[in-house]
């Protein structure tokens, strides 16, 4: 007998649960799996094989690295992203990225392999209970013990995974499960049965929509404050529309950046702890804040009793447990935004608009007065100016910008303008190192044709490190442009501000440099460690070293023309700081500046 | 100020786990909880006694709610409703005391429902004051151990409160 002959290409019946599973994913319009086998998960990998022509299976070289993937597809599309790993140590791995996941409220379904049902509980190898362990951290979660089941888990999954105020949905599938056989395939649309979960599309009550349109004809200085729900709520357009209309400026969250456009002149850009100090003065003096698809997060509102004090609060938000929770609103909506959005712009009238040119002027001349702005550091090459100058060089180009956290994020967050929803990727909620890199590769997935760049801080872009093979082997050409500093820059920040400078394990390079207890000038070049591009050499991923602003503007150029994936090195002074900052629980008059 | 709230829920493994889980994740303050299976075997029913202002139930409300295995949840205290405990006793009897204790069982209306050379058990509901009283009345006979269930409540009326 031949080798074709004893591995059949096309499935014959009985059909197993792991086929059904992978059919199950193709039926929901799934293209792309970031998945890394195991014992408990070769089933699923040997189906996969079976539909190649169909679902595309992308090796991550860490499970962590395959969730942020994951979460890179689901974030730059709107779509689930979907990751597999086996049971035990695969599925530990994926925690991260379903808390990750959870906070910024993305569609991602995680498949894991689990030990057959009759071990369960015997503490077998490879066993952790993944469901106990991601209850808190997942919208929904199920542990499959019949095969009859996953066609209606699958589906529960996606549904509860996209619907209401998304989030990730973990399906742990035992192997015996995974093996077990049926004599056809079954019926990939059952019915449901979720009898607590009733996300139907909310709509603002008419009543409510006129107490907001009253509210804002009122206003002397109303601001929008519009976060994550946008994006998630496809709400771009309408909101455009609202602002325009109405002429009220617009602050964004980390979470909302691109859903109005940044190069708007309404645009106040980014609020909160690292924001512009030209959005938080608007919010600290506005009498009006439309918090639009937001959820008073602590590094926006700093000191909560502070927070928009003067301002009346309307709340749209989607998740009901969001309303009241950490500011009361004067008029809560728990509605979908692009709906309520629609709504208000549909019964406007022009005596609605309210008069505030006055207001709108005090907002520009913020604007012109309080600019972000850094020092000129001579051929230095500051990280604020390297963004700046890849903003400038793509501007025009519909790219993609993926982030690690830390300076280098709030700084990509600041100089960057994102001109369009789901164009900047950021973990922004759990704020998780190690998340630009493989981010990116999920936004390659999604998107072959486009630019993605990673954005990336030396700490976090070796914290998944290992996704460099994943670019090469599997022909993903992300561009990375590494703002190099050798130093967590973002903890380092604090230590100077509030610990005397003391260097508490911040210095990356070996602990017998000066610069490892903060006795150091600067980095030198030759002392820059490890060598990135050496690394990314031993991959098969091109790349080279600037240290030059001089020669950057060229530099960048190179690697937004190359072909493959590339990495830019881009040595930096550590000695810079995000700037303007408002310590925590603090509030805009406690705002640094210099 | 207390709150009772009813939920009812999918009689699932883990869910009980996953609620329990949520409220001491989100620091809320539960007073007893009490699970059994309703009329429906698909469902069970939780009865829990919150402490905190209204802001801190309604917060526990809705983040109850958002559980996917939450069909709905309801303030019992805000309605017309019955609350019980159930509690079992063992007492001493040492010196010949079965008499009195007796005596106080039948006052509280509580039955007897083991007895032993040297001590009963007694059943006892009530509200929770009741069986407070009871347990201090008890108190002097010696109290060999107790058991209580968290408090179950209904609201009255015809309809069900809680399930479609």
């Amino acid at each position: 007998m031949s080798l074709a002959e004893e591995r059949p290409q096309t499935r014959q019946a009985p059909v197993n649960g792991a086929d059904i599973l992978v059919d199950a994913l193709i039926h929901q319009g799934v293209e792309v799996v970031f998945a890394y086998p195991g014992g408990a998960s070769m089933p699923i990998h040997q189906s996969l094989t079976m539909r190649a022509d169909q679902l595309r299976t992308i090796l991550p070289r860490h499970e962590q690295g395959g969730s942020f993937a994951a979460e890179g597809y689901a974030r730059s599309t709107g779509r689930v992203g979907v990751c597999v790993a086996t049971s035990g140590p695969g599925a530990t791995n994926l925690v991260t990225g379903l808390a990750d996941a959870k906070l910024d409220s993305c569609p991602v379904i995680a498949i894991t392999g689990q030990v057959p049902t009759a071990v369960i509980g015997t503490d077998a190898f490879q066993e952790t209970p993944i469901v106990e362990v991601c209850r808190a951290i997942t919208k929904h979660h199920y542990l499959v013990t019949d095969i009859a089941d996953l066609p209606r888990v699958v589906k529960e999954a996606f549904h509860v995974a996209t619907t209401g105020r998304p989030g990730p949905v973990l399906i742990d599938v035992p192997k015996n499960v995974q093996n077990a056989t049926l004599d056809e395939m079954p019926d990939f649309d059952p019915p449901m049965y979720l009898p607590g979960y009733r996300p139907e599309i909310r709509h603002a009550a008419p009543e409510q929509i006129k107490q907001v349109l009253a509210a804002i004809r009122r206003s002397k200085k109303p601001v929008l404050y519009v976060g994550g729900g946008a994006i998630h709520s496809d709400a771009a357009e309408e909101l455009k529309i609202f602002a325009e209309r109405t002429g009220i400026p617009v602050t964004m969250t980390l979470m909302g950046l691109g859903a109005f456009p940044g190069t708007h002149e309404q645009s106040l850009h980014m609020l909160g702890m690292h924001g512009t100090e030209f959005a938080n003065y608007a919010v600290a003096e506005a009498d009006l804040l439309l918090a639009f698809g937001v959820r008073f997060d602590d590094r926006v509102t700093g000191k909560l009793e502070e927070f928009a004090k003067h301002g009346k609060i309307v709340h749209v938000e989607i998740d009901p447990s969001e309303i009241h929770k950490n500011k009361e609103a004067h008029i809560p909506i728990n509605a979908d935004l692009k709906e309520t959005l629609r709504a208000l712009n549909a019964a406007m009238t022009d005596d609605d608009i309210p008069d505030i040119a006055a207001w709108r002027k005090q907002c520009a001349d913020w604007k012109k007065n309080h600019p972000l702005r850094y020092k000129d550091a001579g051929d230095f090459i500051l990280p604020q100016y390297a963004i700046e100058e890849l903003w400038r060089q793509t501007q025009k180009d519909d790219v993609y910008i993926t982030v690690g956290v830390g300076q280098h994020q709030m700084w990509s967050a600041q100089y960057y303008k994102f001109d369009r929803p789901r164009r900047w990727l950021s973990s922004s909620g759990l704020g998780s190192m190690g998340f630009g890199l493989p981010a990116a590769m999920g936004v390659q997935a999604a998107h072959p044709g486009h630019t993605v760049i990673d954005i990336d801080g030396d700490g976090s872009f070796q914290m998944n490190i290992q996704e460099l093979a994943t670019l090469h082997c599997e022909d993903l050409p992300v561009k990375i442009l590494l703002l190099n500093n050798q130093h967590l820059g973002m903890v380092m920040q604090w230590e100077d501000r509030f610990h005397a400078g003391n260097r508490a394990h911040t210095y990356l390079g070996p602990v017998h440099h000066p610069e490892a207890t903060g006795k150091g000038e600067s980095v030198r070049v030759e002392d820059a460690y490890p060598d990135f591009v050496k690394i990314a050499e031993g991959y098969g991923i091109k790349g080279r070293h600037v240290r030059s602003k001089q020669e950057f503007p060229a530099a960048l150029a190179e690697m937004l023309a190359a072909d493959g994936p590339y990495l830019l090195d881009v040595l930096c002074p550590y000695q810079e700081h995000v700037l303007p900052m408002i310590p925590t629980g603090h509030t805009v008059r406690d705002m640094i500046t210099e | 100020m207390r709150h009772v709230l009813s939920a009812l829920v999918m009689n699932q493994p883990g869910v009980l786990a996953h609620i329990s889980g949520m409220l001491a994740s989100r620091a809320f303050n539960i007073d007893s909880l009490a699970v059994g299976e309703t009329e429906n075997p698909e469902f069970s029913r939780i009865t829990f006694v919150v402490a905190g202002d209204d802001r801190v139930l309604d917060q526990a409300r809705k983040q109850l709610e958002k559980i996917v295995t939450v069909v709905k949840v309801l303030d019992v205290s805000q309605e017309e409703y019955v609350e019980r405990d159930l509690m079992l006793i063992k007492v001493s009897t040492k010196g010949g005391t079965r008499s009195d204790v007796k005596e106080l069982t039948d006052i509280f209306r509580g039955s007897i429902v083991g007895v032993g050379p040297e001590h009963i058990m007694i059943e006892i509901s009530g509200q929770e004051k009741k069986l407070e009283a009871f347990i201090d009345a008890m108190r002097p006979y010696g109290i060999i151990e107790l058991v209580r269930t968290g408090r179950i409540a209904l609201t009255r009326g015809a309809e069900s409160a809680v399930g479609d």
